[in-house]
């Protein structure tokens, strides 16, 4: 099947007083008819800007998109007109965000604001759109939603605000779902029923996902694809199997690394990455990890890495994937089987 | 034993919705040692937050008791409300929502320093810069406003504003749900360093059970405004009593594609029901997989089922 969704090298930043954060930094993915693609990565590397940048919901003063092509089923949508791209989020895009509470109208009835969009996209009445709009918060979980339809986001909690929200994006039957973080509000019962939403979603409709997520146990039972993403490039990309079984980039090992182990009954210290991601005001020239990385070598302050393939569509953009690079033992020793 | 900080009896709090009665935490009663922390997990919807709002005093409460270190809550005077208000701090589910956006970060965390006047001058800048430091930002972030940063880096803001006033007792709501992985590791470390170092007391409110099991000694669990099991940690994972506990630990998606990781789940069916008309007897009958009928002729007792391990169910 042919791709739905394809980035380009794009390269976005911000121009603020101290100067200017290049947030994105040459990102290329692609996402296929009907297919689930993961984007994992440090808060602050560059996932919400690049989902933005395919929305074109980037703030106009002060961001610019340098460079790079998004192309939505032939279309690159960073020279589409204003008024088709508007079309096109209402009706073959849609988004759910991070943060529910800022992206619901807090003066507006709920149900409102799940009619409005069917009333403007399929053209349906007002009573009609009213009985869409219940029959949407009914399937995406929400009790008793007569009742609910005329709440205000405010008297919702948390996780039924996303819930709405899903709700909203999923009214017009877009294409492609973008979903920046649906679950992380959500408590474990609802987060596998709002997955299982999804999946439904994308095997009944064939809709495609791009699912931001930090949950590594989300990405497992949800993406068939995985990019992971630091300061504003992307260090490694595979199959779901790829990713977490057989990492091949240090970041993503310590990903791995750093989530408890429920099964065990000990209680252990947890292993996180120590220190922060680096300032994207002025990016490190080498490899943005080397600061925080164990098997930092000289090359790697020195130079950014290329993307090594290392197996079929598994990259890793890491110079231990050079084939001059001292083998690490280690590496394999660390975690999962490093194969 | 050790010494009770927080003693909960029979809390309650209602919303008025239209005419009707929402009962966000209804009758609720637990204790929270001193330098513990307790973790409480449960459905969106359950009352977690309004749970945490009216201990910090953010919600009246519509009925039952607050005992701080033995006093009644209700019953302090103008200055111990302000004491109760500086060691009592809460840090928020939302990070967006939760900071001034027209303030500067240095200012949000230097607010509480301010109002009870712990420090100023070049004094108050240096322990805003620690405190930066310490949540894992840097010293120049402290000129920046909110929206410079991504949901994760505004949540640990949120903790260093908190920690500014020197709290003994945090309620933390969701503090590490929107930053990713390897952060959270770092800051439930610190969150357990300072703990260790200050003594502090944690309300660890949060929705990913691994984190919840790792960093609390105990575990309570609530559904729909109340509390259905209480327990040590460990034995909560590896012994619930409660069917709603047992879908809930079902339900933890495992980060691995390997067949053999993947457990049995327990999916429950039906919606949740309202919280404005919540079930006769058992609030968790209309999805438990083992209702019987006294479930729904009878509210079951909030009893010590095993030694320090609480539940309200009618299968015990
Ligand atoms: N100000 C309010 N007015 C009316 N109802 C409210 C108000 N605040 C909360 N509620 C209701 O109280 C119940 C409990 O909400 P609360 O926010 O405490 O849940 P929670 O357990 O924190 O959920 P989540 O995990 O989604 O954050 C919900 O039914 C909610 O709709
Ligand atoms: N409106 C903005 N102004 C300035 N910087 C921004 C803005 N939005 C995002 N950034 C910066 O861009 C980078 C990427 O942010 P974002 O995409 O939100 O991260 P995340 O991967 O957590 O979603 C961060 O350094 C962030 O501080
Ligand atoms: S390129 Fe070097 S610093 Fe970067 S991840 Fe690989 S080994 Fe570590
Ligand atoms: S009391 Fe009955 S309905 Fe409630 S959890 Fe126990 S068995 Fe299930
Ligand atoms: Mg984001
Ligand atoms: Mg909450």
């Amino acid at each position: 099947m042919g791709n739905l969704l394809e980035v380009e090298k794009l390269k976005v930043s911000f121009r603020s007083h101290g100067g200017e954060v290049q947030a994105v930094r040459g990102v290329s993915f692609h996402i296929e008819h009907g297919e689930v693609l993961a984007v994992v990565g440090e808060s602050g590397c560059g996932k919400s800007v690049t989902a933005q940048a395919i929305m074109k919901l980037l703030p106009k003063r002060g961001c610019s998109i340098k460079e790079g092509s998004i192309v939505f089923e032939g279309n690159d949508l960073l020279k589409l007109s204003a008024n088709k791209m508007k079309r096109l989020k209402g009706s073959q895009i849609s988004m759910v965000f991070q943060d529910p509470m800022t992206s619901l109208n807090p003066t507006m009835k709920i149900g409102h604001q799940i009619a409005e969009g069917i009333i403007k996209h399929k053209g349906l009445d007002k009573r009609k759109a009213k009985g869409r709009a219940l029959e949407l918060l009914k399937m995406v979980g929400i009790p008793n939603p007569e009742a609910r339809y005329d709440q205000y986001p405010h008297e919702l909690s948390g996780g039924m605000r996303q819930r709405v929200l899903i709700a909203v994006a999923l009214a017009c039957d877009p294409k492609l779902l973008i979903a920046d973080e649906p679950t992380t509000a959500l408590d474990v019962t609802i987060q596998a029923q709002i997955l299982d939403l999804m999946k439904d979603l994308q095997q009944k409709l064939g809709t495609s996902i791009m699912l931001i997520t930090h949950d590594l146990g989300v990405v497992a039972e949800m993406a068939q694809k995985v990019i992971v993403m630091y300061a504003g490039i992307v260090v490694e990309s595979g199959t779901a199997e790829d990713i977490l079984e057989h990492p091949k980039h240090p970041y993503t090992l310590g990903l791995l690394n750093s989530l408890p182990n429920y099964e065990t009954a000990e209680k252990e210290r947890l292993i996180p990455i120590e220190g922060t991601p680096p300032d994207l005001y002025a990016p490190p020239a080498g490899c943005p990890f080397a600061a925080r990385c164990n098997y930092a070598m000289e090359i790697c302050v020195q130079e950014m890495p290329e993307s090594f393939e290392t197996e079929n569509g598994h990259h890793s953009r890491c110079w231990l994937n050079d084939p001059r690079a001292p083998k690490v033992a280690e590496f394999a020793a660390a975690g999962r089987d490093g194969t | 034993m050790t010494e009770a900080m927080l003693e909960v009896e029979n809390l309650k709090k209602y919303f008025k919705v239209g005419k009707q009665a929402l009962k966000a935490v209804d009758e609720v009663t637990f204790s929270v040692k001193k330098g513990e922390t307790l973790g409480l997990v449960g459905e969106s919807g359950s009352g977690k937050s309004t749970l945490g709002r009216t201990i910090v005093g953010l919600n009246e409460p519509t009925g039952g008791k607050l005992l701080f270190e033995g006093k009644d809550v209700r019953n302090l005077n103008k200055k111990e409300r302000k004491n109760y208000n500086r060691i009592v701090q809460m840090i928020f589910q939302d990070p967006h929502a939760s900071l001034n956006p027209r303030m500067k970060v240095g200012d949000i965390i230097g607010e509480g320093i301010d109002a009870h006047r712990l420090a100023s001058g070049k004094e108050r800048m240096d322990r805003i810069c620690t405190l930066l430091e310490r949540v894992g930002l840097h010293a120049e972030h402290a000129k920046r406003y909110p929206h410079e940063f991504s949901g994760g880096q505004r949540q640990r803001i949120g903790i260093a504003r908190a920690l500014a006033v020197e709290p003994k007792f945090i309620v933390a709501d969701e503090p590490i749900s929107a930053l990713d992985v390897s952060i959270q590791a770092q800051v439930v470390n610190l969150m357990e360093d300072l703990q260790r170092d200050l003594g502090l007391t944690f309300l660890f409110i949060a929705h990913d059970l691994g984190m919840v099991k790792h960093i609390s000694d105990r575990i309570g669990v609530m559904y729909l405004g109340g509390f259905m099991e209480l327990a040590d940690s460990g034995d909560l994972f590896s012994e619930p009593l409660h069917p709603y506990t047992q879908a809930l630990l079902s339900a933890i998606p495992v980060p691995s594609t390997s067949k053999g990781s993947k457990r049995e789940r327990i999916i429950l069916k039906g919606d949740p029901p309202s919280p404005i008309s919540p079930p006769s007897g058992c609030r968790f009958r209309t999805r438990c997989p083992h209702a019987m009928d006294v479930c729904a002729s009878a509210v079951p007792e909030w009893k010590e089922v095993r030694p320090q391990h609480w539940a309200a169910c009618h299968l015990y």
